[in-house]
């Protein structure tokens, strides 16, 4: 089956470094660029990862986890956030509201899948 | 049992390997200071261990370090090689072998036997040279106990426990156990959240951090215990005590598990972990059992009585008996026809082993010969009778040499003639109807017509000057002492060879054709029955006499026209469609003198492309016959490949087709000439 996922992101370059990662490991990418619009889209279809930023305008990635993990249907839906090596604080609030792991930027295109793969299988 | 299943071609790797190592030890044993065999039997050591560890045959390479490691001491010189060395190299070349073939079946103790006795010649040396060979060549396997205990919420957090065994099982072979004290009563439990813990005895050759790395985004809500169980494979047995005593503490209330997980996941200490990964890989193998072929065939005899009784009680019951007894009878027909077919699946085998034999057989020869050749094959998963495969191997042999040695040339005269340097041969196997159709081709020179005439003429197989078509001069190679090879080498060509290929051919009641293009190639196809024991066949009648006629052979049955007696008193040819058919009289071949029908039937046969009409008296039908070998005694009867029983007891004899045609076609310009 293929895996859907939901990437979130304010910058169209990343989105599409993501998309393009991914979908070429055979993964449907859906985009969102903030918070609120990858909450609408996540309520309207099922994913089986979501990917998001942090720092977004409209809502952050934090209040998409919290709002997200409200949800039945997304309580069990892995959650990975991109963060930096300097926000440490951050780190441990996204962890607390619910996310499954996150991935440290800047990072390489395998190591983008390599964490994918490890949380929702290939 | 895919051709592209890389264990399979490992195991055909292997079986050369193995071959190699014993006539290396062979050679040794004659030579015991001879430096070539004993590189060669370290190297098929070293390549069975190395590729034996890379396709999960785990149990054969960890036996197979140790008889490495006593040849590499050989060739440093700190061993030498004594007949008794050598007869344990034997005894371990035979156990390598069960390992990798079987290794369900591989008898530990005789394994550990064999090692122990390896120990004892070569001195204590031996295995504790070891540790440091497994350090080298194992890339530092280490076996870990991994512990784990997530966070309740973890499943809410979107963390699958599933993915991480997963990812640990990637790492090495992993020994999971699930450790299930954590979880609630039924009433309790909330299946949202995580209650079990895992052990886990991971193998390894990567570091703890790998191990680590897989908890990653758990780590910190994570119990995780990583210990290491044994750092490197040493090989004394002591080892199991510690490993024991750390597996039963802890706080693991149900030890039971771990403990058994413990040994099993001890990868290559000597003795007992032979039995411990091939136990998990064996699982699958348990649904097979391997019987000896004489109990099969003894199950064949059974069955072909069986079938042979009922037509009889078929006979007898034949009208105006009670329905009910004739409602068993077809019952028992039922199942004695699929008991029958049952037992002939049995013996069905895919020719596939019978091919891998011949990719050393090709390798060896095109070095004894200098040239370069491929062998390629199609069709091995096609099935044949498993005493048709044993049958055909020297066949096979003679005919694989032959397109070797005669048909493929030197490689300066095949990119002379726009070829490629390197020789193509091609094995397949297909099905067609009910007999199998194995091919053997090659891209060689081809069979030269001239000099296959000229040498008939010379030994007075052809009349000079006849009129030969392509198939019936390529068939002259099969008389006996027929070669055309201009020098002899010690490959072929000593024109002994094709008649034992056309004879045993004819005996497993084959078809050999063959079809060769100058310049283009050699193709020889064999038409094979499927089975030895049982025989479509068209049952006619002859006088008073049944004969069962093999129904592959049969084109057609058609009527013999009254007046073609009268027009051609002495020209037994009949018109079929345009096409002029020999034919014989079985009745004046057989010496029947009982009178003959009115209308005649003739049966059309063929064998190879010949034809030949058969005159009978009457066509009973189609008959599936289980076939009867002729006695000692009849054992060289012309025409006749066996013998049958009917239904009402009486025996019906088989007709050899080959024989036949051959008869008839020589039968033909003898009558003409008169």
């Amino acid at each position: 089956m293929t895996k859907s996922i939901l990437a979130v992101d304010d910058s169209a370059s990343m989105r599409q470094m993501v998309k393009l990662t991914l979908s070429s490991a055979g993964y449907q990418v859906v985009e969102a660029a903030d918070g609120r619009e990858a909450l609408t889209k996540a309520k309207s279809g099922t994913f089986h990862l979501v990917l998001t930023d942090l720092n977004m305008p409209n809502m952050d990635g934090l209040a998409l986890i919290r709002e997200l993990r409200a949800l039945p249907a997304y309580r069990g839906v892995p959650i990975v956030f991109l963060t930096t090596e300097s926000d440490t604080g951050k780190k441990a609030e996204a962890k607390t509201a619910g996310a499954t792991a996150w991935i440290v930027k800047p990072f390489q295109q395998d190591q983008l899948l390599g964490v994918v793969r490890k949380i929702v299988g290939a | 049992m895919t051709a592209g299943d890389p264990g399979q071609i490992f195991r055909e790797e292997a079986a050369e390997l193995l071959a190699d190592l014993e006539a290396a030890l062979l050679q040794l044993e004659q030579n015991p200071t001879d430096r070539e065999p004993l590189d060669t039997a370290f190297r098929a050591l070293h390549t069975i261990k190395g590729s034996g560890s890379m396709f999960g045959f785990e149990g054969a390479a960890s036996f197979t370090h140790h008889l490495e490691s006593a040849f590499d001491r050989m060739r440093k010189g700190e061993l030498a090689a004594t007949p008794a060395m050598i007869g344990i190299a034997l005894a371990a070349k035979d156990h390598i072998r069960i390992l990798i073939d079987d290794p369900a079946s591989a008898d530990a103790a005789a394994g550990d036997g064999i090692l122990a006795r390896l120990v004892e010649q070569s001195g204590s040396a031996t295995l504790s040279a070891c540790p440091r060979q497994e350090h080298d060549d194992a890339e530092r396997r280490a076996s870990w106990r991994v512990r784990f205990r997530l966070a309740p919420d973890v499943l809410e957090r979107g963390t699958n426990p599933l993915l991480l065994l997963d990812e640990l099982r990637e790492l090495g072979e992993a020994e999971v156990v699930a450790l299930t004290d954590g979880v609630p009563p039924l009433e309790e439990l909330e299946p949202t959240r995580c209650h079990i813990a895992w052990d886990v005895i991971l193998t390894t050759a990567h570091p703890r951090s790998t191990i680590e790395d897989v908890f990653i985004f758990v780590i910190d809500e994570t119990e995780l215990t990583i210990e290491p169980l044994s750092a490197s494979a040493s090989a004394s047995a002591s080892v199991s005590a510690p490993v024991l005593a750390m597996a039963s503490d802890g706080p693991a209330p149900s030890p039971q598990e771990p403990l058994d997980a413990v040994p099993q996941a001890r990868p290559s200490a000597p003795s007992k972990a032979e039995a411990g990964p091939e136990k998990g890989r064996a699982q699958p193998a348990t649904n097979s059992i391997r019987v000896p072929a004489e109990r099969l065939d003894d199950l064949m005899d059974q069955v072909g009585e069986l079938v042979i009784a009922h037509a009889r009680l078929k006979q007898l019951i034949s009208d105006g008996v009670d329905l009910q007894i004739k409602s068993v009878t077809e019952e028992i027909e039922r199942l004695s026809n699929g008991l029958r077919d049952i037992t002939m699946g049995i013996r069905m085998v895919p020719v596939e082993s019978l091919f891998g034999r011949f990719r050393r057989l090709v390798r060896d020869l095109s070095q004894e010969l200098g040239k370069d050749v491929v062998l390629t094959m199609s069709g091995e998963e096609t099935e044949l009778d498993k005493t048709m495969i044993e049958r055909l191997n020297d066949p096979l042999v003679h005919i694989i040499r032959n397109s070797l040695d005669h048909g493929l040339e030197p490689a300066a005269d095949r990119v002379a003639a726009g070829k490629p340097p390197q020789g193509r041969i091609h094995l397949s196997a297909r099905h067609a109807g009910t007999r199998v159709l194995m091919t053997i081709r090659d891209d060689g020179r081809g069979l030269d017509r001239d000099r296959i005439r000229a040498k008939a003429e010379e030994q007075d197989l052809i009349p000079p000057g006849a009129k030969l078509s392509d198939a019936e001069l390529f068939q002259l190679i099969f008389h006996p002492g027929f070669s055309t090879a201009r020098t002899l080498t010690s490959v072929s060509g000593r024109g002994i060879g094709m008649d034992v290929v056309k004879r045993t051919i004819d005996g497993l009641r084959g078809t050999i054709e063959v079809s060769s293009t100058a310049g283009g190639g050699t193709e020889i196809t064999l038409g094979l029955p499927l089975t030895l024991a049982i025989i479509d066949g068209l049952l006619v009648r002859v006088g008073q006499g049944r004969y069962v006629i093999p129904l592959f052979a049969v084109e057609e049955c058609v009527e013999l026209p009254p007046d073609v007696e009268r027009r051609h008193a002495n020209r037994n040819f009949l018109n079929i469609r345009g096409a002029l058919v020999p034919f014989l009289r079985l009745r004046d071949s057989f010496g029947v003198r009982h009178p003959p029908d009115l209308y005649q039937k003739v049966v059309i046969i063929s064998s190879g492309d010949k034809r030949v009409g058969l005159v009978v008296d009457q066509v009973l039908g189609d008959h599936q016959t289980v076939i009867k070998s002729m006695s000692k005694l009849h054992a060289d009867v012309a025409n006749f490949s066996g013998a049958t029983i009917l239904g009402d007891g009486s025996v019906a004899l088989i007709m050899d087709i080959a024989q036949i045609v051959a008869a008839g076609q020589i039968q033909e310009p003898r009558r003409e000439a008169s």
